[in-house]
């Protein structure tokens, strides 16, 4: 296991929308979260990778175990917790101000881990696994914002792989995205899951089947089920699943 | 059967919605033909008086034709340079612990509510203040740098307060993308949000500073002298500043002492307009990098 999270509690204020959750994030595979709107969801993935504390008012309760240290004790750095657990969002946030290859290499600089000798090797290789190499390869100095809601989705995943984090959470990055787009994700997502262990929250039924060996469904806060995306989709235990994904409520 | 169709004949409200946007060209006219009566009026009186030697020039009691504003426009240039030089760093530092630091929490609101009640104080409680606090408690005596102090301490609140909206323009999922990459809240700011919020900043800095170029009142009371010969030689010097030199010119019984305040509005109108024209000229530059 990479991550096991126990007990995790997450509150806006005195509203508690993550109520006690425990669950285990296999190492090295794919794992997708689902469940309606507001459901904690992405509070949840806040929380793995120490975000979640930067909403001012926020609160939490519970261990998150990153291998086998909580990433809450006391003497745990967030920031470094971020180096090992990488995010990318909903829309895509290429940085306005830097070029694509800045993007790629925007988490060396930031943390001045930047060593100039490396960095074309580094900017090629984080380009080809997010897929987007082909098309930049020629434009590297254009701005990161100059290029197609798809291609600047996958950037900032380039921007992701680039600081080379153990884990990647995925918060619904196809969202903005047409399925071609889509499809290119999905794609690069499965050439790369033997090396990174990730999180993905999706509201796409199809992509979760198609890329998670593992699904969860969150509803309200609280884990409903948690199994191989094949028995959970194929052979739901909680008539609230089977409910959700025939797409009778949500 | 179906109406015809009109496109033609008046809409009902039309009148309404002509009257008030001839009543908003006439707003915007207003200010604009206040300052061109304002800048002919002075150009009429002071014109003649504009050589070198009027900008280079000591004053003169007795003589308004050979009286000059040579050290008032150093000690205003003094007071410009040590006023942001002291102002910035603070004002920006400031703004960027309120809004990256400490967003939302209690500390901030009562800073919020000290800083745009300070915004609102008179200038003259300001020259008070100074007197109080950097010229009598702190013994710097009636000097320059005694000045600058007090009309930093004026500026502060605008200079804050600007900075604070510039960096608000900047997202926050571009701050999230750089701390989810393992950044500090500091590499952040530093890598990420000011470069972006400094076209702002330096706006809205620049144009504090020409706020303090024009005051008067918190001069008088920390002790700008009204006649002195020579500018300013260090931070621990006698100084004057423009808008004293014109004020003690308009208030000679001799009318042609006017002439020579005229001229000096002119002076400062000028370096007002230098002023805000590299506030301009900065805020575009960097625009026009960033796109
Ligand atoms: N910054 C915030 N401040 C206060 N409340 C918040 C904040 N973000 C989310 N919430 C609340 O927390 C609850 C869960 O939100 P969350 O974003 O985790 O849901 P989600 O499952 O990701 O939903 P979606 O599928 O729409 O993205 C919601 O009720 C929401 O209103
Ligand atoms: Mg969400």
């Amino acid at each position: 296991m990479k991550i096991t999270v126990k007990g995790l509690r997450a509150s806006f204020g005195d509203h508690e929308v993550v109520k006690g959750i425990d669950l285990a994030v296999p190492s090295r595979q794919i794992t997708a979260i689902i469940g309606p709107s507001g459901c904690g969801k992405s509070t949840f993935l806040r929380c793995l990778n120490r975000m979640h504390e930067l909403v001012p008012g926020a609160s939490r309760a519970g261990q998150v175990l990153l291998d086998d240290t909580d990433v809450y004790a006391d003497d745990v750095d967030p920031v470094l917790v971020r180096r090992w657990v990488g995010m990318v969002f909903q829309k895509p946030n290429p940085f306005p101000s830097m070029s694509i290859k800045d993007n790629v290499v925007a988490g060396l600089r930031l943390t001045h881990r930047y060593d100039r000798k490396d960095a074309p090797g580094v900017i090629e290789r984080a380009l080809r696994q997010a897929a987007l190499w082909d098309e930049v390869k020629d434009k590297l100095n254009d701005p990161g914002t100059s290029l197609s809601g798809g291609q600047q989705q996958r950037l900032c995943i380039a921007r992701a792989l680039a600081v080379n984090p153990d884990v990647i959470l995925l918060d619904e990055p196809c969202s903005a995205l047409d399925p071609i787009a889509t499809a290119r994700i999905e794609e690069l997502l499965l050439e790369i899951r033997r090396d990174y262990t990730m999180v993905i929250v999706t509201h796409n039924m199809g992509q979760a089947q198609r890329v998670a060996e593992h699904t969860a469904f969150f509803l309200q806060g609280e884990l409903v089920e948690f199994d191989t995306t094949a028995a959970l989709f194929g052979n739901p235990r909680d008539p609230r699943t089977a409910d959700y994904i025939a797409g009778r409520f949500g | 059967m179906r109406r015809p169709i009109d496109l033609t004949s008046a809409r009902p409200g039309v009148f309404a919605e002509k009257a008030f946007v001839w009543l908003c060209r006439l707003g915007a006219a207003i200010p604009l033909t206040m300052l061109a009566w304002l800048l002919y009026r002075v150009a009429a009186a002071g014109v003649h008086r504009l050589s070198w030697s009027f900008l280079t020039d000591p004053p003169s009691q007795l003589d308004a034709s050979t009286a000059g504003l040579g050290p008032a426009l150093l000690g205003t240039l003094w007071l410009i340079v040590l006023t942001a030089t002291i102002a910035l760093p603070i004002g920006i530092g400031a703004a960027i612990y309120l809004e990256e630091y400490s967003r939302r929490s209690k500390l901030a609101g009562v800073l919020e509510l000290a800083i745009a009640n300070l915004a609102g104080v008179p200038s003259i409680v300001y020259g008070m203040l100074g007197l109080g606090l950097f010229v009598h408690a702190l013994a710097m005596g009636e000097t320059v740098i005694a000045g600058a102090l007090t009309l930093a301490l004026l500026i502060l609140p605008i200079i804050i307060t600007s900075a604070r909206e510039a960096l608000r323009t900047v997202k926050d999922g571009l701050r999230e993308a750089a701390l989810g990459l393992g950044a500090t809240r500091w590499q952040c700011t530093r890598q990420v949000v000011l470069p972006m919020a400094l076209p702002g900043i330096l706006t809205g800095a620049i144009l504090a500073i020409a706020r303090a170029i024009g005051e008067t009142a918190p001069l008088v009371v920390v002790g700008a002298v009204a006649f002195i010969l020579y500018g300013p030689d260090g931070v621990d010097a006698k100084y004057t500043a423009l808008p004293m030199q014109i004020f003690q010119w308009t208030s000679n019984p001799k009318r042609a002492f006017l002439d020579n305040a005229a001229a000096g509005i002119l002076v400062l109108m000028a370096t007002l307009l230098v002023i805000n024209g590299v506030a301009i000229w900065l805020r575009n530059r960097y625009q026009s990098r960033r796109s």
